[in-house]
């Protein structure tokens, strides 16, 4: 038996605009379906009074028949010479939007059907919206129902044009535009002769065309663990392959937590389906060298890969499905691959209204049926990648109360704008940083600032001035650059906060608002640095880090230490 | 990876989730082709070990020989095997006489909530798939029951990117259809190349054969000469008839499927 390739492609528009027609008919003209689901559309379409209903071929429920619609996204098989095909249909209407996404989510490729007479409607703007929310950059635009437009060349390039200026604004770049009659079959299966004009593909050859995807498996090694069984003397861990390849003796590492292994062995049963190699979309079963702890969730990768992101906060575009609005600061549970975890949405940068691209900045929630641009901030640390990078690891869905709600795509890490620790005397604010702890992260190969205090500290309070990272003295003081200001911390409190102008040196140590020892050990050295630091340009990065490297000690006070 | 070993993977990568995710979980087994390939995959998964109880529904209207190959089967495999019959029904003389759909409905349906309701199963695992008839085409691999397995197929949640809803409200439960993506073509391709045993009664004897087993009363065998894997392939690539067309039950309706399985039906 040869291995066939298989594409799934999802037929996406507007209700009515003649999805399941287009597909049926394909069906039918390719001979694709059992002569017994033909005699049954026939006999239901005649008791309906109705010539043959192609669309019946798919909708088969009873309220999908008696009132012409698509409820649910039906999936069916079809075969070219070239190779075998999942066509997607999906519902057109608003409310049955989540049977889109559930259809279009598993699709490499999209057709998106647009009625010649009605032009782009909203949800063909929608469903647009979310192809490109989805990564799916595979699609040709199907221009149906030219019977209703004469079969009119000038017609069909006018609504071309409209179609493409739409789509171009979402980064959707269809790469074909077929102009079809579903209904008789024109250039479905074969070339109709009432478009002579229409030098392209019929929709059957047009189909074959489509590239598919790069496999996965040359992608870096993503494992996550989807369980542990202990069901003889084995202690085997389970799971899928998203990408990349494995094999017996691999060097492994194990996340969040970074743990060492070995592969020892792949599990298999029965006896003649044993392999020495294992690539992406098996699932398979390994033991390993050593006897970790090793639970369902974690991501096992190749020891000296440092890709996978460890984190607990990251940008993500999503798109809301949910019964109720996604709103910020509520707990909701967060899947991606075999991870889950609880996770609050911290910020929503943008709602993107997806039919008129009108977006608002800083919405309070996402509506259903919305797309957003959100920070996400999760309970635990979990493991990821981009979407760009790795499409399995790098998408999560959101679930509410009982239901996948809603799904996104990450678009990289984030810096949350925290609360920041600081000095106050009546007016006058200081930020500091040099209350912040200072870590290696292995997991992620760099170094980390972790803001202990989100608190401001007034005359009279003490100040933490031991840190895991950092130790100063019990009075020195502190210089803000930036926002011209001096503290001063007298026996562990904070005394008094003043202009830089005001501030007459004391003969302490000082050290600057991020915690680096400042090197001044004379009141001349303190008027030269600060006639330097009058002509510093604030935004002048460079002459910055000059200024930096030459007065700043940022070991003196300070050190890292690592963490996982 | 072919075809076969893509839908091996999905399939296998879903009972592992079932299975991670309900304790108290079973499969459903018919002794027939598509729930035997479930249970091979069942140990495909577990590395040889089937980790959860099987449920026979027996109807006591079975065609014998199949209750012959279960007890046979279940012996061999040393499966935990639950046989359930709806007594009470059978007491109160249901058959096919009193309406093809009622007795579906009291020793299928009723019966297999009698089970549910008895062991307290929050999963039960399926073989259905999706090109068998038009309501499975749009089942979901994870498919919510409410506390009377009814099935609310006009809103379903969404489904995508192989997560799959598993948290539901207490007294629910939910069906899991590992096999959704597999045709009548993939079973009977992997059954030959993975050496499946399967029950002779879908082998041709005097020009007949089943393609689908059911109850004696409602299940015809179809017209074939089809002795082997190969020859049944090959008949039903060339076939114009619908796998369920021996299933009396089918045509009673033009939706009869779906009303049984709206009802909580397999």
């Amino acid at each position: 038996m040869t291995a066939r390739e298989l594409l799934k492609i999802v037929v996406v528009g507007h209700v009515d605009h003649g999805k399941s027609t287009i597909i049926g008919r394909l069906l039918y003209d390719t001979k694709s379906v059992p002569e017994a689901a033909i005699e049954r559309v026939k006999r239901i379409s005649k008791e309906k009074g109705r010539p043959f209903e192609y669309a019946y071929l798919l909708d088969a429920l009873e309220e999908e028949q008696k009132q012409g619609i698509t409820i649910d996204t039906t999936q069916i098989k079809f075969s070219t010479p070239k190779r075998d095909y999942l066509i997607i249909d999906a519902p057109g209407h608003k409310e049955f939007l989540k049977n889109m996404v559930s259809g279009a989510a598993n699709a490499e490729a999209a057709l998106l059907v647009i009625d010649a007479a009605e032009g782009v409607q909203e949800q063909s703007k929608r469903h647009a919206y979310i192809l490109s929310l989805l990564g799916i950059q595979k699609v040709y635009v199907i221009v149906n129902k030219m019977d209703m437009i004469e079969f009119s060349e000038k017609k069909f390039k006018e609504i071309k044009y409209e179609i493409s200026t739409f789509l171009s604004k979402l980064n959707v770049y269809p790469q074909k535009y077929i102009p079809v009659s579903g209904f008789l079959g024109e250039n479905i299966a074969r070339k109709s002769d009432k478009m002579p004009w229409y030098k392209g593909e019929t929709l059957l050859q047009a189909l074959d065309l489509f590239e598919k995807d790069k496999e996965l498996e040359d992608k870096p090694l993503r494992f996550p663990i989807q369980d542990v069984y202990k069901f003889d003397h084995r202690r085997i861990i389970a799971g899928r392959l998203e990408s990349g390849r494995l094999k017996v003796g691999d060097e492994i590492k194990i996340l969040p937590e970074g743990k060492v292994s070995r592969v020892k062995s792949i599990e298999f049963w029965p006896e003649n389906n044993k392999k020495d190699e294992v690539v992406a979309g098996m699932s398979i079963g390994i033991t390993i060298e050593d006897e970790f702890f090793n639970k369902r969730g974690e991501v096992i990768v190749h020891k000296n890969d440092n890709t996978l992101y460890v984190s607990d906060t990251f940008r993500a575009n999503l798109f809301w499905l949910g019964k109720r609005n996604l709103v910020k600061n509520k707990t909701y549970k967060l899947k991606l691959v075999t991870q889950e975890t609880e996770c609050e949405i911290v910020s929503i940068d943008k709602v993107i209204d997806a039919t008129t691209l009108e977006t608002v900045e800083n919405a309070l929630e996402v509506r259903t049926n919305d797309v957003a641009e959100v920070t996400i901030k999760t309970k635990e640390k979990i493991c990821f990648d981009e979407f760009k990078a790795n499409s399995s690891t790098g998408r999560f869905v959101i679930v509410d109360e009982y239901d996948v709600s809603g799904g996104g795509i990450i678009s990289g890490l984030a810096n949350l704008k925290e609360e920041a620790t600081k000095f106050a005397k009546d007016d006058k604010e200081m930020i500091v940083h040099c209350f912040d702890e200072y870590y290696y992260s292995l997991s992620e190969d760099l170094i980390r600032k972790h803001p202990k205090y989100k608190k401001t500290f007034k005359v009279g309070d003490a100040v933490p001035i031991e840190g895991e990272t950092y130790s100063y003295p019990e009075s020195f003081d502190v210089i803000d650059i930036v926002g011209k200001l001096v503290a001063k911390i007298r026996k562990g409190q904070l005394n008094d906060l003043v202009d830089i102008d005001q501030y007459i040196y004391s003969e302490l140590p000082i050290i600057t608002a991020d915690g680096f020892y400042l090197k001044v050990n004379s009141i001349d050295e303190f008027k030269d640095f600060k006639n330097e630091l009058v002509q510093l340009q604030k935004n002048d990065n460079l002459l910055l880090a000059m200024f930096a490297n030459k007065w700043y000690d940022i070991s003196a006070n300070k050190s890292f230490k690592f963490t996982d | 990876m072919d075809h076969l070993d893509r839908l091996e993977a999905e399939s296998i990568y879903i009972l592992r989730e079932a299975y991670s995710k309900f304790s108290k979980i079973a499969m459903l087994w018919s002794i027939g082709k598509d729930s035997t390939v479930l249970l091979w995959l069942a140990k495909k998964a577990f590395f040889g070990h089937c980790p959860f109880p099987l449920i026979h529904i027996d109807t006591t209207y079975k065609i014998p020989e199949m209750i012959k190959y279960r007890d046979k089967l279940a012996k061999e495999y040393n499966l935990d095997l639950i046989v359930h019959i709806n007594e009470e029904a059978i007491k109160q003389g249901m058959g096919p006489e009193k309406g093809r759909l009622v007795c579906c409905k009291a020793l299928k349906t009723d019966a297999l909530q009698q089970v549910i309701n008895k062991y307290k199963f929050e999963a039960l695992i399926l073989g259905i798939r999706r090109d068998e008839e038009g309501s499975r085409s749009k089942e979901r691999f994870f498919s919510l029951r409410n506390e009377d397995s009814e099935w609310d197929y006009t809103n379903q949640p969404p489904e995508f990117w192989n997560q799959f809803n598993t948290d539901f409200p207490k007294g629910s439960h939910v069906r899991v259809h590992p096999l959704l993506s597999w045709t009548e073509i993939d079973i009977w391709m992997y059954i030959k190349r993975e050496n499946i045993p399967v029950i002779d009664l879908y082998f041709a004897k005097n020009g007949k054969r089943y393609r689908s087993l059911g109850c004696a009363p409602c299940t015809f065998p179809v017209e074939s000469n089809a002795t082997t894997i190969d020859e049944i392939i090959e008949e039903l690539k060339n076939t114009k008839v619908n796998e369920r067309a021996g299933r009396a039950q089918d045509q009673e309706d033009a939706y009869a499927m779906q009303k049984l399985r709206k009802e909580g039906y397999m």
